[in-house]
């Protein structure tokens, strides 16, 4: 209820902000905003934008996960690999993906797989660094009941690790979700001017370069939209399923 | 008939920071078939260790282990343990799940039969209104009684119990102790059941082992029905110490 309250007022600023300026190539009004919107919805190019966008996204994130199931694999098998994990981790992680750009623009060409690999840099190492610790934080009790069951190796990992360090692998995860939301849309921007077709960051870029500011307004709106959305029905329906059921959130 | 379990011999040792402790110094003893037997001693007298020796999760350096006179050589379902901690339940399984989970992985026998089996343990540990409860969401005495029951459920040649009512207080723990000698009267496993304490020896064992410290050695193996707290207790730290 206090939301909505918050919600309201803010829109109410807005709105009489924007109107007392009175320059929508600086500030458009909320009701603008809204309507550049709904036109964006109506003729398609939102939606045509987002599907872009995502997908690229969920290869990105995709091959970033599988790639630090490897990286976390490699870890686990050896005392020398957990070294390099960490020694990469420490590297990597405090390096913005998007200053990688510039790089993956001369190695991969003008197009998607410069944004893919950006993305991988972006969940990679986050999601590898938790899921590695979760792993080595998994309780030698439950270690031994695993072990009791007499499984397989494969069986132990899948049935007993993975779900113990499922709190920490989430987490990774969610983290690893907004490094590369963030990263895609920023590298959507710069590179907007290379191909026909583009995603939401595109979208704005193209936008602003034909001074159409109510739909600049209206992408920025829907990457906060779907940011939210994501990070609250996908994650926030995961955790209340899994980690809160199980009295497990860390 | 030979006993189920024979311990010969059995040193054992860990590293610690590349320091080598000997655990246990030439342990034996033997295990009949149906009883209670109770290792007792004081911290660092290994029995913890001994215990896990049995369970196939260390290896002596000398002696042997037998069960039905094969080799101990790796974990198995054939020997559950209990432990102390009370995070042994697996907290992504309800209580049920937790009992089935370890039946079907150990490919003892397939969901709809181990689901029939579970209930049944359940409740013979009073836990038939719990069980698709979470872990999180028992007490300490009705996770203990949950890990029993499904250490119980697999019906192995040996149940092996590492002080499995140490994190409990004392009321619960006189009352589990109750129970589980009332669940032997049911269905006579056969026990080797870990203590530091010299009442809950006595009442929960048929045969003790007293084990002195650092290393863990034999000093005598009593019959827990012609002895008493006092006796034990002059056995284990000598004439000199005051109760």
């Amino acid at each position: 209820m206090r939301k909505v309250v918050v919600l309201v007022t803010l829109a109410l600023l807005w709105e009489g902000y924007a109107r007392w300026l009175g320059n929508p190539l600086l500030f458009p009004t909320l009701t603008m905003t809204v309507a550049a919107l709904i036109s964006g919805f109506a003729s398609g190019e939102l939606p045509t934008a987002i599907g872009y966008t995502l997908q690229l996204l969920l290869k990105g994130y995709t091959a970033g996960v599988l790639l630090a199931g490897l990286f976390t694999a490699l870890a686990s098998a050896s005392r020398i690999g957990a070294d390099f994990l960490e020694m990469l981790t420490a590297m990597f992680n405090p390096l913005p993906s998007i200053a990688l750009l510039p790089l993956a623009l001369i190695w991969f060409g003008l197009g998607d797989g410069s944004v893919i690999f950006v993305l991988i840099h972006a969940v990679l190492w986050v999601v590898a660094l938790n899921t590695f610790s979760g792993f080595k934080g998994v309780s030698p009790t439950l270690r031994m009941v695993g072990q009791n069951y007499g499984l397989s190796k494969a069986g132990f990992i899948a049935r007993i690790l993975i779900p113990a360090a499922f709190p920490s692998i989430l987490a990774g995860l969610k983290i690893g979700w907004a490094f590369a939301w963030r990263t895609l849309i920023a590298a959507e921007l710069v590179f907007g001017v290379s191909s026909g077709s583009g995603g939401l960051g595109w979208f704005i870029f193209e936008k602003k370069n034909q001074l159409l500011i109510p739909d600049v307004f209206a992408g920025l709106l829907t990457v906060i939209l779907l940011g939210l959305l994501i990070e609250n029905l996908v994650f926030g329906v995961i955790e209340r399923r899994t980690v809160r059921r199980w009295g497990m959130q860390t | 008939m030979d006993p189920l379990l024979k311990v010969e011999g059995v040193t054992l040792q860990y590293s610690t920071n590349g320091q080598l402790t000997t655990a246990t110094d030439r342990v034996s003893f033997e295990v009949e078939r149906s009883e209670r037997f109770v290792l007792l001693g004081p911290s660092g007298c290994g029995k913890s260790t001994l215990l896990k020796a049995v369970g196939g999760y260390t290896r002596p350096v000398e002696g042997q282990i037998l069960l039905n006179g094969v080799k101990i050589a790796a974990p198995g379902p054939d020997r559950m343990l209990v432990f102390q901690e009370l995070d042994q339940l697996l907290p992504w399984k309800t209580v049920q799940e937790n009992v089935t989970f370890a039946l079907t992985a150990s490919g003892k026998m397939r969901a709809p039969e181990a689901r029939e089996r579970a209930a049944h343990y359940l409740a013979k540990v009073n836990l038939s209104d719990f069980t698709g409860s979470y872990p999180h969401t028992l007490s300490g005495g009705m996770k203990q009684r949950a890990a029993i029951a499904r250490a119980m459920a697999m019906e192995p040649q040996i149940l092996l119990m590492d002080e499995p009512f140490a994190s409990l207080d004392a009321l619960t723990r006189a009352k589990m102790q109750d129970d589980l000698l009332q669940l032997w009267e049911e269905t006579k496993f056969t026990m080797l059941f870990v203590t530091h304490s010299i009442p809950e020896a006595i009442r929960v064992g048929h045969r003790i082992v007293l084990l002195t410290s650092h290393p863990g050695r034999v000093i005598a193996q009593v019959e827990s029905s012609s002895s008493d707290a006092a006796s034990i207790h002059r056995m284990l730290f000598g004439g000199e110490a005051h109760a």
